[in-house]
């Protein structure tokens, strides 16, 4: 017999070793997530997939699945909090969307989007932050970074290289690449890595393509990021 | 008519965008026309606001007369609404924040390409400009926030209409673009 879970009071099957959100990424329950990916190991950073567990805060993408589980994922009180923090992810560092050449194929902004986040709330950080348009065909702008570390894990784990890591702590917190210059240019970073694709805001672009398709006919302009979330993690989507 | 809802509007730090875009309602302009009425706004030209029902404040905070100009508008309105990306996060002009101020003053007045009788102006009536722009919440309470650079007239449309018509304002999903 299968064991399963419970997701706002959907009955999910699932396999020994699954987080929920593995579970119910493969049921078509979409669970709001930046710093997941279903090709990487979990990093359980953003927080956006915190769900509730038999009435306790949880990690989606890091918690195990365990038979019995009662799992609250899509309720107004959840997705407040996850309003609060994709609003502090926006104030931390320095997101103008109408100037970014990600808008409309942009994850934090289809995430706010999905939750509705009108305003950013807080006083905004403005911290100043660098670019890195070194490389010949990849460009950094650390304004848009939000420390998800996909880029890091996708560089170890998919590219099998070492290009990208976090380094400092709290409001410190920078992402650096592996160069004794500090410079993009000088690690072996190709146009075609992983690590160059996968992250899920303006950070990391692939350079002279921004405006390839126009502002408006953009993924997230007609479509809500839990449909395209689920049509691009869950291979048996809509079986 | 009597008892016609007052609307008051005005752009601080910005493009004016935004109110190109509220006149973008076109005809429906004649349909709310008969709902409301424009008190301060620069479709009226009156300098003050009074007595309004609902405030549009278009842009950042940027300079002095900013600053006044939004708590006026706090004073004379019950509602007080953020229009687009700048009065919602400083927006374009905000991207001065990261330059000191006296750089961007030297870049644009006496070391810019094609300056002429490089000064900095500092006529007694210009406003003085704040070390960095601000968005709106930050300096006064606000009520509502209708995102976009700019907001589309269907935005200030279904704002509006859910105002005038007693419902609880709501943007849905093919209406919330920050972009």
């Amino acid at each position: 017999m299968n064991k399963t879970i419970t997701i706002d009071g959907k009955t999910i099957p699932f396999e020994d070793g699954q987080t929920i959100m593995a579970a119910a990424t493969a049921a078509d329950v979409y669970i709001p997530h930046l710093c997941h990916h279903p090709e990487l190991s979990p990093h359980g950073s953003c927080k956006l997939c915190t769900v509730k567990v038999n009435g306790r805060n949880c990690s989606a993408c890091t918690f195990p699945a365990a038979e019995g589980q009662d799992v609250l994922n899509n309720t107004k009180e959840i997705n407040d909090d996850r309003q609060k923090i994709t609003q502090m992810l926006f104030v931390e560092g320095n997101h103008f969307c109408p100037s970014c050449e990600k808008t409309g194929n942009c994850q934090l902004q289809a995430v706010a989007y999905h939750l509705n986040m009108l305003d950013n709330h807080f006083p905004l950080f403005y911290p100043k932050r660098e670019m890195d348009a070194s490389h010949p065909d990849v460009m950094i702008d650390h304004n848009r970074c939000i420390f998800c570390t996909l880029c890091v894990r996708a560089s170890q784990q998919h590219d099998g290289k070492d290009v990208f890591a976090i380094s400092g702590r709290g409001i410190n917190k920078h992402l650096i690449v592996n160069a004794q210059s500090g410079l993009l240019k000088d690690t072996d970073l190709d146009m075609n890595d992983k690590a160059a694709h996968v992250c899920p805001t303006g950070a990391i672009l692939i350079k002279r393509t921004g405006y390839q398709v126009p502002i408006g006919q953009r993924l997230y302009d007609h479509h809500e990021i839990d449909q395209v979330s689920l049509v691009t993690e869950n291979p048996h989507h809509g079986e | 008519m009597a008892n016609k809802i007052r609307v008051a509007t005005t752009s601080l730090a910005g493009c004016f965008g935004c109110h190109m875009s509220f006149l973008d309602l076109d005809e429906r302009l004649l349909q709310l026309a008969e709902l409301v009425e424009f008190d301060r706004s620069p479709i009226t030209d009156i300098e003050h606001c009074t007595n309004c029902d609902i405030g549009l404040i278009e842009g950042g905070v940027c300079n002095s007369e900013n600053v006044h100009v939004l708590r006026e508008f706090r004073k004379n309105c019950k509602i007080l609404v953020a229009v687009g990306a700048c009065a919602i996060n400083g927006g374009l002009p905000a991207m001065r924040n990261f330059i000191p101020l006296e750089e961007c003053l030297n870049e644009a007045y006496l070391e810019g390409i094609g300056v002429e009788n490089p000064q900095i102006p500092s006529d007694i009536e210009l406003p003085l400009l704040l070390d960095k722009v601000r968005p709106i919440h930050e300096v006064v309470k606000i009520d509502y926030f209708l995102p976009g650079c700019p907001p589309s007239a269907d935005v200030f449309w279904k704002f509006l209409t859910d105002l005038l018509e007693g419902r609880e304002p709501s943007l849905p999903y093919d209406l919330v673009h920050y972009d």
